[in-house]
């Protein structure tokens, strides 16, 4: 009780700014009318606000306490059969559920996997090398004009400009990276959010060549081995799909092949930077995010293995650009915006720089949530944001913590 | 040929009134780059919040009123500049006091995180939409320059600079003398060390996101009022100029912020007026680029060494 009294103060105090901070925002609505700007007070929010305010602060040294010994549960260690047994019962669920699902769900899953296969591909920057990208959606913009650019001009299929997507991204991380890789933590961050926008505005401004704020529409999606999943086939003569199966033609199956397409990017890109961590290569991307000075002074070259992170994470967003161009038949500038990387890099901070697992199921959560919730999709960024904020403080390591394996010296007694 | 001359004056000076702009932005970051050595990531968007402010003042006062004109904006800019300054308190308090001692990536996502929440929290409160600011000083100068070319300098204009210059002559001698301003360049010079002298570092940090703050809302209030219209998105392109006009000057140095904002108005209004007005970011972001390349240290700033 006397802690209580002792903490009136500063709850009051903290009540008191809340009230100043809500009101010019919410407690005074401006309102137009005619072309007369007008104050609509509403201090409900305002009384709100400050109350929860007061009550929280007024209690936190006691719910401090209560959750004093409290920690989220970690995952359990498996052994390496039930391990794999799981893994494998997870992706022929994955396979399996759009078969008897309806198209809106399956439509949002295919989402969730583009942005898995986008975390993942940050998380190589991000969680393993440490290095902040700001601008990882300029790559993705990339590689989705790659393809884009390529059908208009010279008309190429998606899979004939799949590789050369991942490859155009890739070598503009390792142009941009190249000059840009030797500033330290948070300049970096600020040159890539910088390159990202300036990719954009390019887009923009380059009218006559992207079609400036338009964009590019009719791309065309991907083909089944050769055979076109449309109706009717483009070229006259030409067999489609459902023609060659011997099926009733439907534009669910376009909506599925979609969605395990993408499963199947998310999972190579989930495998290959799964094997790439175990390399030597992914030890000294981790190495170097621990301790720069410590790896200089054991003869790696801190430049070279940035850079190969660097690429590697642009070549992933390159085909995931690639493959989100082909999903939406069009593209444009609008869709590139730092929001986006905001997004992609909430993705990884939530699930834990470096945690693959993590990665997955945040990237899920946070595509499919909204979509659940979408009474609250007015307050989605408002939620994102907060949540950015809260994880730092309370949980900078994630939802799903890297435990890596160690073994200690033991301590001899005495010494 | 004849109109370069008075065309240079007039990019000039719109050049110079909105680098006053980016100018009285920019001494937030550096101040708090100075002392914490983090990147405030959401400053732009308190600078939005200081125009919300303002024109919230504005709409509670009334302009057909009794009330001259002056006072209105004097109302508008003290109004703005305590509640914003709160507004920056806060952030410290809820998004950055806790992650102090975390590494500097930590902090800079937990700004990230702030600058969104700002953003959505003003589009949610006031709406998204452009919101139309009644101008308050219409008119302009205009003097001929020789053959019929007339220079244009709306007075909304010239009530930027002038602020800014006497703000910046105020800050200038505040940081110089003061009590707080001497603690508070003791503390940039070694936090550490500072502490161990009995400075209240807790106090000098927060002064500092205060009084940034409060200069971003004089930036915001006079914007809204030179250019007639804001929205809850403002925040992100300013705050990265400004940022870009703190490494420019040298991020740490105050009169470096200064130098650096108004080099950085007028490079863009002269790449606006001579090359192409769509490249105007363009620009901003390349030099922003450039100068952390080359000169990461800025004009005025000192080398950072990293010590083992």
């Amino acid at each position: 009780m006397r802690r209580l009294l002792l903490n009136l103060g500063p709850a009051l105090m903290a009540a008191v700014i809340t009230a100043l901070v809500v009101t010019p925002i919410f407690g005074l609505q401006l309102q137009r009318v005619g072309g007369q700007m007008s104050l609509e007070p509403d201090w409900s929010y305002v009384l709100w606000a400050a109350l929860i305010v007061f009550v929280v602060q007024l209690l936190k040294p006691a719910l401090k306490d209560a959750t004093k010994g409290f920690s989220l549960p970690s995952l359990p260690r498996l052994s390496p059969g039930v391990r794999n047994a799981l893994m494998f019962a997870t992706l022929l669920m994955a396979v399996s559920w759009p078969f008897f699902a309806g198209r809106n769900a399956v439509d949002i899953a295919t989402l969730a996997m583009i942005y898995v296969m986008l975390g993942l591909g940050l998380n190589i920057v991000v969680g393993f090398a440490g290095l902040l990208d700001l601008g990882f959606v300029g790559f993705y913009a990339v590689g989705a004009y790659t393809y884009a650019l390529l059908f208009h001009w010279a008309g190429w299929s998606f899979w004939e400009a799949l590789p050369l997507a991942g490859a155009v991204a890739a070598m503009f991380g390792f142009v941009l990276g190249f000059p840009v890789l030797r500033l330290r933590g948070d300049y970096l961050a600020i040159v890539t959010l910088g390159f990202g926008e300036i990719i954009r505005l390019l887009l923009i401004n380059l009218n006559n060549w992207t079609g400036g704020p338009d964009g590019i529409s009719g791309i065309p999606k991907p083909t089944v081995m050769g055979y076109e999943m449309t109706r009717n086939p483009s070229v006259e003569g030409g067999t489609t799909f459902h023609q060659l199966m011997g099926w009733e033609f439907s534009s669910i199956h376009m909506v599925i092949f979609l969605y395990l397409m993408a499963l199947m990017l998310a999972m190579v890109t989930l495998w290959i930077s799964n094997r790439l961590i175990r390399m030597p290569i992914g030890r000294a991307w981790e190495a170097l995010r621990e301790d720069e000075i410590a790896c200089r002074s054991l003869g790696l070259s801190p430049m070279r293995i940035k850079l190969s992170a660097f690429t590697l994470g642009a070549m992933f967003a390159g085909f995931g650009g690639a493959f989100f161009a082909a999903r939406q038949g069009i593209v444009n500038p609008e869709s590139f915006t730092f929001i986006e990387s905001a997004l992609i890099l909430a993705i990884v901070v939530l699930g834990g720089m470096g945690s693959q697992l993590g990665v997955i199921v945040a990237a899920i959560l946070i595509t499919v949530l909204p979509e659940l919730a979408r009474e609250f999709s007015e307050y989605r960024m408002l939620i994102f944001g907060l949540v950015m904020i809260l994880m730092m403080v309370w949980r900078p390591q994630g939802l799903f913590p890297v435990t890596r394996p160690q073994a200690q010296v033991p301590q001899k007694s005495g010494t | 040929m004849n109109d370069f001359l008075p065309q240079l004056l007039q990019q000039l000076f719109n050049g110079l009134s909105l680098g006053a702009i980016y100018a009285l932005i920019a001494i937030g970051y550096t101040m708090v780059y100075g002392i914490i050595g983090m990147i405030n990531f959401a400053h732009g968007d308190i600078y939005m919040i200081g125009a919300y402010v303002g024109l919230v003042t504005l709409s509670a006062v009334g302009i057909q009123g009794a009330v001259p004109i002056w006072m209105v904006i004097g109302l508008m800019l003290i109004v703005a500049v305590v509640l914003t300054g709160i507004y920056g308190f806060a952030v410290e308090q809820v998004a950055y006091k806790p992650v102090r001692n975390s590494p500097r990536l930590v902090a800079l996502i937990s700004a990230i995180g702030m600058s969104i929440f700002l953003q959505n929290w003003v589009a949610l409160g006031q709406g998204a939409r452009d919101m139309a600011v009644p101008s308050l000083l219409p008119g302009a100068f205009q003097f001929e320059m020789g053959n019929g070319f007339e220079v244009f300098i709306p007075y909304t204009r010239i009530l930027i600079i002038a602020v800014a210059v006497v703000l910046m002559v105020l800050l200038t001698i505040y940081i110089k003398h003061s009590r707080m301003g001497r603690a508070s360049r003791a503390c940039s010079q070694d936090m550490h060390m500072a502490s161990l002298l009995g400075i209240n570092t807790n106090r000098v940090i927060s002064f500092t996101f205060i009084l940034g703050a409060m200069l971003a809302a004089v930036g915001g209030v006079l914007i809204a009022l030179a250019v007639g219209k804001l929205n809850p998105f403002i925040g992100f392109i300013a705050g990265i100029k400004a940022f870009t006009a703190a490494v420019l000057g040298g991020i740490g140095s105050i009169p470096g912020a200064m130098l650096g904002g108004v080099i950085l108005g007028v490079a863009e209004t002269l790449a606006a007026a001579y090359i192409s007005s769509e490249y105007k970011d363009i620009v901003a972001f390349s030099l922003l680029v450039l100068i952390l390349l080359f000169r990461p240290t800025g004009l005025l700033g000192k080398p950072e060494v990293e010590k083992v």
